[in-house]
């Protein structure tokens, strides 16, 4: 008995040391982020305009206040945000496959978005020519939420979640139908605009809309808190959770909306941004060899963030010329960094 | 501990769809599984044994008749009520990823802990002494996944005994286990039934372990349900009901050819 929780004591300081290092990795990342670029800023010039402002130059003040700063804290808020929603979906729909768009929250959100960009162009209606991103924003909010409303409906009517996952994946299937169909018919320009959306994007957004990210994020994350507990027993089942005195739906809801928030406001700032969500989970039980949430949940805000920044450094590194559509860094750098974790892992493990 | 009675009164049994048509599958019975007592319900496949045993354990709700425990109606009991007093292992196999054997046993003690689910002292505790109650103390840190049938329904039994609770239920708790398992997990239920007071009901296939050891059966057959210790119901012949229209026929408690 003695050298089995000797055992475990020995685990805990592996964790800590885990999580120590994580989190200097994402301090790392997130000033490499910054200080890497088409025009270089050191570190230096940094702490200088968080905290002296007056002794950098306004040109390089801009570039961080208004355009590297903002990027940054949009990678680490989507890193985060993505990779809770992936881990609580694979735990209540006990699939590994499960992502946070599973419920179709970004379906909705697209379809939004594809209503005002496409829309406009199929129904003539004349926009600003400049389409400001927090209108896009909105669009794919409001699309976010009202999915969100279906699926709490969905979840309360329904018994058997895998009837909710088969509804989520149904409605997924129509929207994206009435989404190709307004691309049929759509103007070339707004094509592509609605395109470059689906890329997702960093960039966009300006330091105001940042805050409601930090705000929605946090309050995604404090009801993530609250369903710690349940998401664990919810490993075994619905059957199971029921019989320790989990009520499984008020779960659910609470579940499905904080996945919601966190998605949806990725979706509506950034565009559908994929893979983080279904693979940092992975990843995160890889490290701790955990399936308990109380230490998933901070080791996937951890990896999130290291992952997404790690990206965001990839997609603006001098030489393009360009700062390529942030999915398509994910999907190239992120692939084969989480192929090679899996294959060294099987090695280990069997 | 206070003494714990199931009472089941004009129960049937029987689900109803969304257009509220509703099928009885089994009609209404009357029996009691006494306080500490090991009670083996049997039946052949599909008469109704896991939806009586689901039920009783407020996983669905009661198609007509009532459930007293200790007297009282289950009918408002809530899920952390339930949870206080019944614990419930069912035939599904659990294979999760890197969920290790403690933490598993600990998903018991949902009611006890705080918001995160924090364990106390007292708690691991409790979750070492089950675990080696079940005899799997050099598991604790194994992982789930890489263990075979019967050590995982011993642990199974461990996460049921944490929970604490003066009433267990378990849907074929021997299912998929080699004879020498199935006995031994047999006698671990009837030892807690004896040591700790428990009221036990277990549904079987087994007719041998439950004439051998149970304190009284439940036979659903025939459309009928037959109470009684073991060699009441041979007396009376109930379990000929059972094997009626097949090839066999039972015979100073055994089963044989006709």
């Amino acid at each position: 008995m003695q050298a089995n929780f000797y055992y475990m004591a020995n685990d805990r300081t592996r964790r800590k040391f885990y999580f120590g290092a994580l989190s200097l990795t994402a301090i790392l990342l997130f000033l490499l982020d910054i200080v890497l670029g088409s025009i270089s800023i050191s570190i230096e010039e940094i702490f200088n305009v968080l905290f002296a402002d007056d002794k950098v130059e306004p040109h390089i003040s801009n570039i961080i206040i208004n355009f590297r700063l903002p990027r940054a804290c949009a990678a680490l808020l989507v890193g985060v945000a993505l990779s809770v929603s992936g881990l609580q979906m694979q735990t209540i729909f006990r699939n590994p496959l499960a992502d946070p768009y599973i419920l179709g929250v970004s379906s909705g959100a697209s379809l939004g978005v594809a209503l005002f960009l496409l829309g406009s162009s199929v129904f003539t209606v004349i926009l600003p020519t400049l389409v400001s991103n927090f209108c896009i924003a909105s669009a794919a909010f409001i699309g976010a939420a009202l999915t969100l409303f279906l699926i709490l409906l969905v979840s309360v009517r329904i018994r058997d979640i895998m009837t909710v996952l088969i509804f989520g994946i149904m409605f997924s299937g129509a929207t994206t139908a009435i989404v190709g169909l307004l691309q049929y018919m759509s103007s070339e320009s707004a094509l592509k605009t609605f395109v470059v959306w689906t890329l997702g994007n960093l960039g966009n957004s300006t330091f105001d809309e940042i805050k409601i990210m930090f705000a929605v994020t946090l309050i995604g994350l404090t009801t993530v808190i609250f369903s710690i507990k349940k998401l664990n027993v919810l490993l075994l089942g619905d059957v199971y959770a029921q019989t320790v005195g989990v009520n499984v739906k008020r779960a659910r809801i609470l579940i499905f909306a904080s996945t919601s928030l966190l998605t949806g406001q990725v979706v509506a700032f950034c565009g559908p941004i994929g893979f983080i969500g279904i693979a940092v989970p992975h990843i995160a039980r890889m490290f701790f060899r955990r399936a308990d949430h109380r230490i998933l949940i901070p080791a996937c805000i951890l990896i999130g963030a290291n992952i997404m920044l790690f990206c965001d450094i990839v997609s603006q590194l001098p030489g393009y010329g360009m700062i390529l559509p942030i999915n398509i860094v994910v999907a190239f750098v992120g692939i084969p960094v989480i192929i090679r974790i899996i294959l060294s892992n099987k090695k280990i493990v069997s | 501990m206070n003494p714990y009675t199931v009472k089941i009164e004009n129960l049937s049994l029987g689900y109803g769809n969304a257009k509220n048509v509703k099928h009885k599958i089994f009609p209404a019975f009357s029996v009691t599984a006494d306080n500490a007592q090991f009670t083996a319900l049997v039946g052949r496949n599909g008469v109704g044994k896991s939806t009586l045993l689901r039920t009783l354990a407020g996983l669905q709700n009661i198609f007509s008749g009532n459930i007293y425990i200790n007297g009282k109606s289950t009918l408002t009991l809530s899920r952390k009520n339930y949870a206080d007093l019944i614990s419930f292992v069912s035939t599904e196999m659990i294979r999760v990823m890197h969920l290790k054997v403690f933490d598993l046993v600990a998903m018991g003690r949902y009611t006890y802990t705080n918001l995160f689910g924090n364990l106390s002292t007292n708690d691991e505790k409790i979750i070492v002494d089950s675990l080696k109650m079940v005899g799997m103390s050099d598991f604790i840190w194994r992982n789930v996944s890489e263990l075979s049938d019967g050590e995982r329904q011993r642990i199974m039994i461990a996460r049921a005994l944490v929970q604490d609770t003066p009433i267990m239920i378990l849907d074929e708790p021997t299912a998929f286990l080699d004879i020498p398992n199935k006995y031994e997990i047999i006698l671990l239920l009837k030892n807690l039934t004896r040591q700790k007071s428990k009221t036990i009901i277990f549904s079987t296939h087994d007719l041998n372990i439950a004439l051998q050891l149970a304190d009284k059966i439940w036979l659903m057959a025939n459309r009928k349900m037959h109470e009684g210790t073991p060699s009441q119901l041979i007396r009376t012949k109930a379990f000929d009901e059972m094997f009626a229209d097949t090839v066999l026929k039972m015979e100073n408690g055994e089963v044989k050819f006709k």
